[in-house]
């Protein structure tokens, strides 16, 4: 059974948005996102989203009454999760058509805590009392061994938030969209050494949703946007804590969701047409380049700074700005995918030509978790 | 009874060992019978073979210096310190733990990676959390 992304959408607005609760964002982008597919609240039979509030609130504020459920909770990536649960739940039929919705306060924290971990938990005991505060002086703890072991330099991991923003000069919907160049990147202020402010990701409240559906549903409820295949998906986890990862230069779970997404799409790296990986921190993407098999170790940085993944380079990546310069709510991966989804339908702000086949890598805390994406224009 | 502003651990049934180790100033981390591998963070069984057949040793107190960042945006607790490490060491046992850098200037040029290290303790409330100094660096 061919499974499609019939509808997606983001909110009306990204940036700062005290005016929006949690619930409200992620509300709105389920209705701009049926609204999208043609479709209707009393079409969905299965809803997934993240915590709390989580799918039965979201299901219930909709007036929605869910054959299937999904609340995986695991970071940025759960979202990607949802998608490949989607599709094996459409197959098992225990729904038919699944909405799956993200909304964050996460810059003006507006009906939402915060995250609260215990002073009991694995974190609260062995990260949290060498005060670590937030991703940016955690996701990044990684770096200066992957530089060590690498060669890679300062100056090429400011390279990926130049390359980024090229793309986010090109997006009106990018919160930043002035060009930079790596000494604009290298001046800017020093948040965790080696981590600059132009190396880490905005924060901003936004939302967006997917609707998900057969191929054959899709057709028969009359959508009219163009359908996007879910080719292949996989997803991994790595350690709850990153100071516990395996290796600090290499996301196991990077490698292993996306050896099964390009095995189920049968794919090679030679039909990937658009790329998008979640760009929480600069390094990101490098790690994401090598550990997806796009190039060798230690190559990424190279393969950046020489324009490869910006506007007219061969493997187009994060087009929309990435969250480094389009937008990041603290769970980037529904942003990732609808990019790609844009991109497929041939109506991204910044369009790359011909795009006929494209891969979401998204990543769930400080390389904690992964899922991957294989999306395409066309049946398999 | 909080003697510092900065956040303390809480031990629970699985970890308590390991706290009561550094209260004695000892560190301690768990080893598999069955395989003899070190490992970390604490838990009943081995996370490289399953087994359940584990004991806590006192490890060394030798490290080197996996990778860290100098964070100059410091969390609660945190404020007086100036940029500080929050480092992941690498110890003898091969085990790695989260921990901050002391005993000399938190500069990059003064952290080098791989740079020998050893253990050092201080005070969170009801608990002493492990630190890491340079070897052979005064105090």
């Amino acid at each position: 059974m061919n499974i499609v992304i019939a509808g997606a959408a983001e909110t009306d607005h990204l940036g700062k948005l005290p005016h929006y609760s949690a619930i409200g964002l992620q509300l709105e982008a389920a209705r701009n996102a049926l609204a999208d597919a043609g479709l209707t609240k009393d079409d969905v039979d299965g809803v997934a989203a993240v915590g709390m509030p989580g799918p039965v609130q979201v299901a219930h504020a909709l007036g929605v009454t869910p054959a299937w459920l999904d609340g995986t909770g695991v970071g940025g990536s759960s979202f990607l999760f949802h998608v490949r649960h989607a599709v094996a739940a459409i197959r098992a039929g225990l729904c038919h058509t699944v909405l799956i919705t993200h909304g964050e306060s996460g810059r003006s924290h507006v009906g939402a805590g915060r995250f609260g971990l215990g002073a009991d938990s694995l974190l609260g005991q062995f990260e949290l009392p060498y005060g670590v505060f937030g991703p940016a002086t955690t996701f990044t703890v990684t770096a200066l061994r992957y530089m060590k072991e690498t060669g890679l330099t300062h100056e090429q991991l400011a390279e990926v938030a130049v390359a980024q923003r090229r793309w986010a000069h090109l997006n009106p919907r990018a919160m930043m969209r002035d060009l930079i160049t790596v000494d604009d990147v290298l001046a800017s202020r020093m948040v965790a050494y080696p981590f600059h402010l132009l190396e880490c990701c905005l924060v901003t409240d936004g939302g967006g949703a997917l609707v998900v559906t057969s191929e054959e549903r899709a057709r028969a409820l009359g959508v009219r946007k163009p359908l996007v295949h879910v080719l292949g998906t996989g997803e991994s986890a790595d350690s709850p804590i990153v100071s516990q990862m395996e290796d600090f230069t290499t996301s196991k779970a990077f490698r292993r969701s996306s050896e099964a997404a390009f095995a189920e799409a049968k794919i090679d790296h030679a039909d990937v047409d658009h790329l998008m990986i979640y760009d929480a921190f600069a390094h990101v993407p490098i790690y994401g380049l090598e550990d997806m098999g796009f190039v060798g170790r230690g190559e990424a940085g190279a393969f950046i700074a020489e324009g490869h993944t910006s506007p007219g380079g061969r493997l187009p990546m994060n087009t929309n700005g990435g969250g480094l310069s389009y937008t990041h709510t603290g769970m980037y991966g529904m942003f990732a995918i609808l990019e790609s989804v844009r991109q497929l339908r041939g109506e991204a702000a910044a369009q790359v030509p011909d795009v006929e086949l494209g891969v979401v890598l998204g990543n769930g805390g400080m390389f904690m978790s992964a899922a991957t994406l294989v999306l395409a224009n066309r049946r398999p | 009874m909080t003697t510092s502003p900065k956040p303390a651990p809480k031990p629970t049934p699985d970890t308590q060992p390991f706290w009561d180790g550094t209260a004695a100033g000892e560190l301690r981390v768990q080893r598999c019978l069955t395989c003899s591998r070190h490992y970390f963070y604490p838990r009943p069984s081995c996370p490289r073979c399953g087994s359940g057949d584990v004991e806590w040793v006192t490890a060394s107190g030798r490290a080197t210096l996996y990778s860290y960042v100098i964070n100059h945006r410091p969390a609660p607790g945190f404020q007086d310190d100036g940029p500080y490490a929050i480092a992941v060491v690498e110890l003898e046992e091969g085990v790695r733990m989260m921990t901050n850098i002391v005993g000399v200037d938190i500069t990059p040029e003064n952290l080098r990676l791989d740079m020998p290290l050893r253990v050092v303790f201080e005070q969170r409330g009801d608990v002493r959390v492990p630190l890491f100094e340079p070897a052979g660096a005064l105090r």
